[in-house]
């Protein structure tokens, strides 16, 4: 009975027959975008397992990794970032114009096109989406990129279908802003506006039809606990090369699974067609079964994501933590950080922890983002003398046992917090305890569940050293502004500054400062070179390694093209479709 | 009784093993061979590559196969003799080749080294936290049953609120609310003292139980008639009637702790890094990927079976005996 029970919920899930919304014929003056992609077939449902539940489909509020996975391919942006070249292409947009001072852009709008349940787009969409976002109350995650040289852009209306777009400051890469800003439906969503409620709009339960947008698909379904099912947006504005409107795939289904192990047996068993990203361990599983299952895998190599271990330095005056206070002359002695640096088998972690599916870090910027790397950090290898002679020469020495002392002649032993929910941190921080004991230090592991650690490293500061991951968003170092500026949201070894603790942080600040207002590539690389040595010099973070990007997929998918950035699979879904002469393999 | 002596000896066995870790065990259970993650429990070998046979049984080499994480091959070209009392360990072989015969885990450690100084953790904290239980309980119990009245009914309203707490949730809120730079050490006596105090209701009540009857035997009222003071009735006449329940008890107690030690071990909430516990070793099994590819990963799992059973097995041939003796 279960047995049969089973194959009936992968019959449903897998239908080739899905009743969706047939796409409309393109109208004449609807000025869509023809995409040179290959010409697919129309027809099947996609099958994405997701780690957790989206919380909510408003595209202004949503924060969760779930959610605005499955926003993304309901909306529709002006200007895109083309994952595979990682450059921006017309969107919504047509075309824009750059002013020569290059405070302002004159945006011309596709026209003709129409939201999902059919109503006109045009300017004045354009206008109250921004102005939705920049709104306090709305309380929109994407306010703080919108703020330029400290102050909201400014979306005007010039004509039914042009906006202009003013900014307080020349800004680099101004067009990456817009990408991934889904415009919202100013004829759905004015009154929940003006009435201030725009953080509780379009939740899970809302009836598709109160929801719409410009993305490739359209809500159909939400099943409580199970899952979310989305319909092809029949006036979607892209068409392919043979004038068919996208996207090709009928139905987009996102089963909720709980975590990473069951979505790749989701994927593993069938039940599933995409894996938007695996653990090596993962990989290597199904790597095993490959043929016989007859998906594909893709190893994209490095991620734009970098770890790295860091050391407590904030401020703690006004805060009772006396045992990490005596430990921050350590953590801010540069020779120490140094020594630990040199002491760390980089190449161990990228072998041990991800199976040799990852590169070794010693800067902020991964050998993935190939526009923006500085290839000339010295890349030192493992020496645990050299790590010695630096911890010597800061005045530390060592007792009879082999244990690390301090100048005062207290034992070198701190803790390192880490996930609980991440085995590879964990894995990293035992590999480092070993690392660090052969140099005499005492160090402790200590996995948090995620929300303590974000507690006690952005709030309470109770810890000596912890282990966290950053980056994976944008290629452009403008997304990495709150991570270096030492005013930062992100400036995690020591947040809230008023005004930068050292003359290398002040430094840092400028440097970050000029290139956002620098419109030549050449000089905002060089800019941000000088900040890559700084940092890979002052080791505030203690780089350890890019993993790579892992991800698969059904063998009959078609247009499958995986990309480093996020969303690395279904960044392209609306070209994506099943080829029926791969189709009995499945 | 002949059963009684083997399960008795497999016991003491496998005790003795894990007390004399650091000599039984081949490596130290933080040594990390890099090279050799998840490597396969270690071919011994009597016939070499040749077909040659050998007295002396001995291992290759392995050679990481570079395409391959967890794959190896033997390197034929050198045998490494098996050697007795190898630099103050049981066993050992020559370097550069290791001899793991429960393979390694994913940071090259040798699992079986992990295993017998794991033990040390767990069943160690077994044996305290039921050591500790039934001192406890035979206390309270004692004095609860030979007292009586407004004692009596205040230890066991006590005992009832002992056994409604849900342990292992007040293990976790006692774990959380340890500082962070808690040592080994420290988190072990914690969680033993927290498991022995939790569990002394149970036998509390079988000891009370027990001398609330013995103290209306007519011997031991014989005696207090003729001058016997508590301490001489409690010792000459009530306690010794207690023996067969605190050993079942005991018995009893002991693999029910140890398991207590691997839930909280394997949950995160146990000795860190990288001291070994057979719950933290068996935490690792919660990735998928080592779960469905490395069986060797299982044998803490094996050595906390074959504990649970023995104990069981030897309480049980305990308690027929004095059942018998009894009649």
């Amino acid at each position: 009975m279960r047995l049969i029970g089973s194959a009936l919920i992968v019959a449903l899930l897998s239908g080739l027959s899905v009743d969706a919304a047939a796409p409309t014929p393109v109208a004449p003056g609807e000025d869509v975008l023809v995409e040179k992609a290959m010409s697919g077939t129309h027809g099947g449902r996609l099958v994405v397992a997701l780690r957790a539940e989206p919380r909510s489909l408003n595209p202004a509020a949503a924060a969760d990794a779930p959610s605005r996975e499955v926003i993304g391919r309901m909306i529709g942006d002006l200007i895109h970032i083309d994952r595979s070249t990682q450059s921006t292409e017309a969107a919504l947009a047509s075309q824009w114009k750059r002013s020569a001072d290059g405070r302002e852009y004159t945006v011309s709008l596709r026209k003709g096109i129409r939201f999902s349940d059919g109503h006109a787009f045009d300017a004045d969409d354009v206008v109250f989406t921004f102005r939705v976002l920049l709104d306090e109350r709305t309380g929109a995650p994407q306010r703080d990129l919108l703020i330029v040289g400290g102050q909201p852009i400014q979306v005007t209306k010039v004509d039914e279908y042009t906006v202009k777009v003013t900014m307080a400051q020349p800004y680099a890469a101004a067009e990456r802003l817009f990408d991934s800003i889904g415009i919202l439906p100013q004829h759905l969503l004015n009154e929940a506006y003006e009435k201030g409620a725009m953080g509780q709009i379009w939740s899970v339960a809302t009836p598709a039809k109160s929801i719409a947008g410009l993305g490739p698909y359209r809500l159909k379904e939400y099943v409580a606990g199970q899952r979310l099912v989305l319909e092809r947006n029949p006036y979607y504005w892209k068409t392919d090369s043979t004038k068919r409107r996208l996207p090709y795939i009928d139905e987009l289904v996102f089963l909720f699974t709980g975590n990473e192990d069951t979505q790749v047996i989701r994927f593993q068993s069938g039940d599933s067609d995409v894996l938007n990203r695996a653990s090596a361990d993962n990989f290597a599983v199904l790597s095993r079964d490959q043929a016989a299952n007859r998906y594909q895998l893709k190893d994209l190599g490095p991620s734009l994501e970098y770890n790295f271990l860091f050391f407590n330095q904030n401020d703690l005056t006004g805060k009772t933590l006396p045992q990490v206070a005596a430990k921050q002359q350590w953590f801010g002695d540069l020779g120490f950080r140094r020594a630990v640096s040199r002491a760390i088998d980089r190449e161990g972690i990228a072998r041990l922890v991800y199976r040799g599916r990852a590169v070794p870090l010693w800067g902020n910027v991964s050998p993935g983002n190939r526009l923006w790397i500085n290839t000339s950090l010295p890349r030192l290898s493992r020496s645990v003398s050299e790590a010695r002679g630096m911890l010597k020469a800061s005045g530390f020495s060592w007792r009879q046992d082999g244990q690390l002392l301090d100048r005062q002649g207290r034992p070198v032993a701190f803790t390192i917090v880490t996930s609980s929910t991440s085995a590879q941190r964990t894995e990293m921080a035992t590999l480092i305890q070993a690392d660090l004991k052969e140099l005499g230090m005492n160090v402790q592991v200590v996995p948090l569940e995620f929300r303590a650690l974000v507690d006690r490293v952005f709030q309470t500061f109770d810890y000596d050293a912890s282990i966290l991951g950053l980056g994976g968003g944008d290629a452009d170092p403008n997304g990495e502004m709150n991570v270096w500026l030492s005013s930062g949201s992100n400036h995690l070894w020591r947040l809230r500054q008023q005004k930068p603790a050292t003359s290398w942080e002040a430094e840092i600040d400028a440097l970050m400062e000029k290139q956002l207002v620098t419109l030549d590539y050449r000089e905002r690389k060089r800019l941000y070179d000088r900040v890559q040595t700084i940092v890979a010099e002052q080791l505030p973070f203690i780089f350890l390694a890019a993993p790579h990007i892992l991800v698969g997929a059904r063998a009959d998918l078609g247009n499958f093209k995986p990309a480093v950035l996020d969303h690395y699979t279904l960044w392209n879904v609306e070209r994506m479709f099943f080829r029926p002469e791969l189709r009995s393999q499945r | 009784m002949k059963r009684g002596v083997l399960i008795a000896s497999v016991l003491a066995g496998l005790h003795l093993l894990v007390l004399l870790a650091g000599f039984a065990a081949p490596y130290d259970p933080a040594e990390q061979a890099r090279t050799l993650p998840f490597a396969p429990p270690s071919r011994v070998h009597f016939v070499d590559a040749d077909g040659a046979f050998h007295l002396r049984p001995f291992v290759y080499a392995l050679t990481p196969d570079p395409d391959n994480f967890d794959a190896y091959v033997e390197d034929t070209t050198q045998r490494f003799p098996v050697r007795l009392m190898v630099a103050g360990h049981l066993f050992g072989v020559d370097a550069p080749a290791r001899i793991s015969l429960l393979g390694t885990d994913g940071l090259g450690r040798d699992v079986l080294s992990r295993l017998l100084h794991g033990g040390r953790v767990s069943i160690g904290a077994g044996l305290l936290a039921a050591l500790c239980a039934l001192l406890v309980g035979v206390g309270f119990g004692t004095i609860a049953g030979f007292f009586g009245g407004r004692i009596d009914a205040a230890v066991m309203r006590l005992a009832d609120l002992f056994m409604a707490v849900p342990w292992l949730y007040l293990l976790f809120a006692v774990r959380a609310a340890l500082p962070l730079h808690l040592d080994t050490r420290a988190t072990f006596l914690v969680l033993v003292a927290v498991l022995g105090i939790v569990g002394w209701a149970r036998p509390a009540r079988l000891v009370r139980g027990i001398v609330l009857s013995a103290r209306e035997r007519t011997y031991v009222m014989a005696a207090r008639g003729f001058g016997a003071q508590a301490p001489y009735l409690l010792r000459r006449h009530i306690l010794p009637q207690t023996l067969g329940v605190v050993l079942t008890q005991a018995g009893l107690l002991v693999p029910q702790y140890i398991l207590a030690e691997v839930t909280l071990s394997f949950l995160g909430l146990g000795v860190g890094e990288p001291t070994p516990s057979w719950g933290a070793m068996l935490g690792s099994l919660q990735q998928y990927s080592v779960l469905t590819s490395y069986w060797w990963m299982f044998a803490p799992a094996i050595a906390l079976v074959a504990v649970a059973i023995s104990y069981y097995a030897l309480t049980s041939m305990v308690h027929e005996r004095l059942r018998l003796a009894a009649s």
